[in-house]
């Protein structure tokens, strides 16, 4: 049935289903993004950019600072919305269904595609609170369900062994690092498909990242995970598929290691090999 | 347009402008004028409070606070007007904050901060903010005792001597609770503000609305700031006289309001009326001076309680 909807609202769009004919041809997308056209007021940020999201796969969004690429992510979730006299054209399809024009309620959508932001945001709650808060929201109070699964979250996001013992302290109480891990935690809490993440680990020291690149290795087992990151090695490490985004549009996209060792365009090899950016 | 650039040109001899002997250690001169301001402010303030409390202080005892007037107000205590102060100051905190709260959250959540409407209610809050009070006493009266009062009489079928329609502590309440809502509604509006974009944009990644964003955490993070405000409101209101005079305050009364249509004593108003209206003013000036004296230990009282309720709320936010 998503497929059916999938290839109907392709057909309808005329557009190829692998934009450059180098995505994965393996499997179904589990996003697909087709002619997306994003605008803050009259400036237009992202230009004309179709993708498909490799499910249970690693998509990196890389490219300089001001390029798009985070207006592009927040697409993928309808946070654009939360922002006033933004504008966006084009289809964003998730299992096949459009999340602007057939899920209605945003709450849905974005509990199926969460998101890990820059800054690590906990609330000024308690690290237990933090992982219940999007349970709890959403109706889901009894403890006997919310206590096992924030244990779980925990447990998948790699912290549970630092704050079994400090479930009640304050979250601000937290290293940076684990602070970070949290915010995953409390969006896995939700039980979400895609996982979205905003340049996760760029306020981290080294070993935190590692910890961040390691959990996102682990993670990607059970969620799709698209990550913006100004981080070449780390684009390099962790993602399965490149995208390069420069001055809002998509100029190139494929196989990681694709992008990384033989690239098809100028711009993407000037900027991974650190030539501007 | 022209007028003001002209007067702010560097090269143009403006107010001051002129010549000035260049003193010789840069920094004494106007390290001494702030000092001397501040010295000024400290002192007023040391002179206020000493002549209130050497006046007062005799006069304060547990039966000055405790018992109702005598003799024609020249003696006995003032705790009907304490009474009336109290509930007046809660009544109206009750009535004004959550106007003012849902007021700001508006304003700062659900329109765009540069919008025309959004600019031009916040410029009517800010002018009313610069109402006199005695201004918001004629409104009271004629709005709230005139209008509304009379008209629930007409409504609920009271006719002859009105029941809702004259001064009463509900109207003096709302009257004040109008004249402190900008001081709410500013206030909160600030301590919005100061709530990280990224705390909102957390929830809302988790596909909490709004409405619970705003439930959930954006007033929890803002209730210090609500604080403020109510603090705020409390030491103004407590103190006006102009506002409530009309609306509801009495000379004298021999019971203690018990139902909101009735009129009730006031500190600021008792003292008005024993400095103006008083027949014998050596009698009464201890009692005027006693007055005084409580109002202001209660006004401090009140911001107290409030701060340490505040303070509380920060440490249980930061530790627990």
């Amino acid at each position: 049935m998503s497929v059916d909807n999938q290839v109907i609202a392709m057909r309808a769009l005329d557009v190829p289903a692998a934009a450059d004919g180098n995505t994965n041809n393996d499997r179904v997308p589990k996003m697909v993004v087709r002619r997306l056209n994003f605008f803050y007021g009259a400036a237009q940020a992202v230009y004309d950019v179709s993708m498909d999201i490799a499910e249970n796969r690693v998509t990196a969004l890389i490219g300089p600072s001001g390029c798009g690429k985070s207006t592009f992510l927040r697409t993928l979730n309808r946070m654009n919305e939360t922002i006033p006299g933004t504008r966006r054209e084009g289809i964003v399809l998730l299992d096949g269904v459009d999340i602007y024009r057939q899920i209605r309620d945003v709450s849905t959508v974005r509990t199926r595609v969460g998101m890990v932001f820059q800054k690590s945001n906990p609330f000024p709650k308690s690290v237990y609170d933090n992982v219940a808060y999007g349970l709890r929201v959403n109706g889901v109070g009894d403890p006997s369900i919310v206590k096992p699964a924030v244990e779980d979250a925990l447990k998948r996001a790699f912290l549970w062994d630092e704050v079994k013992d400090k479930l009640n302290t304050n979250a601000y109480m937290l290293s940076g690092g684990q602070q970070q891990r949290l915010c995953i935690a409390r969006a896995l809490a939700v039980w979400p498909e895609v996982l979205l993440m905003d340049e996760p680990a760029s306020a981290l020291d080294p070993l935190s990242t590692s910890k961040i690149e390691d959990l996102i290795a682990e993670l990607k087992k059970n969620y799709t995970i698209v990550i913006v990151t100004h981080n070449m090695q780390q684009a390099a490490r962790v993602s399965d598929y490149t995208a390069f985004f420069y001055e809002g549009r998509m100029v190139e996209f494929g196989r990681t290691k694709d992008i990384f060792t033989k690239p098809a365009h100028k711009q993407t090899e000037d900027y991974i090999t650190g030539r501007f950016g | 347009m022209a007028v003001a650039q002209h007067s702010i040109s560097a090269d143009t001899p403006a107010v001051g402008g002129t010549t000035r002997a260049r003193p010789k250690s840069p920094g004494r001169i106007p390290k001494g004028l702030t000092f001397l301001a501040t010295a000024i402010i400290v002192m007023i303030l040391a002179a206020i409070l000493t002549a209130i409390v050497h006046g007062g202080v005799e006069t304060v005892s547990w039966e000055f606070i405790s018992q109702p007037p005598e003799q024609g107000m020249e003696a006995g205590g003032i705790f009907p007007a304490i009474f009336g102060t109290v509930a007046l100051v809660i009544l109206m905190v009750i009535c004004g904050v959550p106007i003012g709260v849902l007021t700001a959250i508006y304003l700062q959540e659900y329109t765009s901060p540069d919008s025309k409407t959004t600019r031009l209610i916040r410029l009517a809050i800010t002018n009313l903010a610069g109402v006199p009070s005695i201004v918001f006493g004629l409104f009271g009266l004629g709005f709230f005792v005139g209008f509304v009062g009379s008209g629930m009489d007409t409504i609920l079928g009271y006719s002859g001597r009105p029941v809702w329609g004259q001064p009463a502590i509900i109207w003096a309440a709302l009257t004040l609770a109008v004249l402190t809502l900008p001081v709410v509604i500013i206030s909160t509006e600030e301590a919005l503000r100061a709530i990280p974009r990224e705390l909102k944009d957390a929830s809302y990644a988790l596909g909490v609305t709004k409405l619970q964003t705003i439930r959930r955490v954006i007033l929890p993070e803002a209730m210090p700031g609500i604080f403020t405000g109510a603090i705020l409101a409390v030491s103004r209101g407590a103190g006006e006289v102009a506002p409530i005079m009309f609306t509801g305050a009495a000379y004298y009364l021999p019971y203690l309001p018990h139902k909101l249509n009735d009129q009730f004593m006031e500190l600021g108003y008792h003292v008005y009326v024993m400095a103006t209206q008083s027949p014998n003013i050596e009698r009464t000036e201890p009692i005027l001076f006693g007055t005084v004296l409580v109002l202001l230990v209660l006004t401090f009282l009140l911001n107290l309680v409030a701060i340490v309720i505040r303070s509380r709320m920060r440490i249980r936010r930061v530790s627990g």
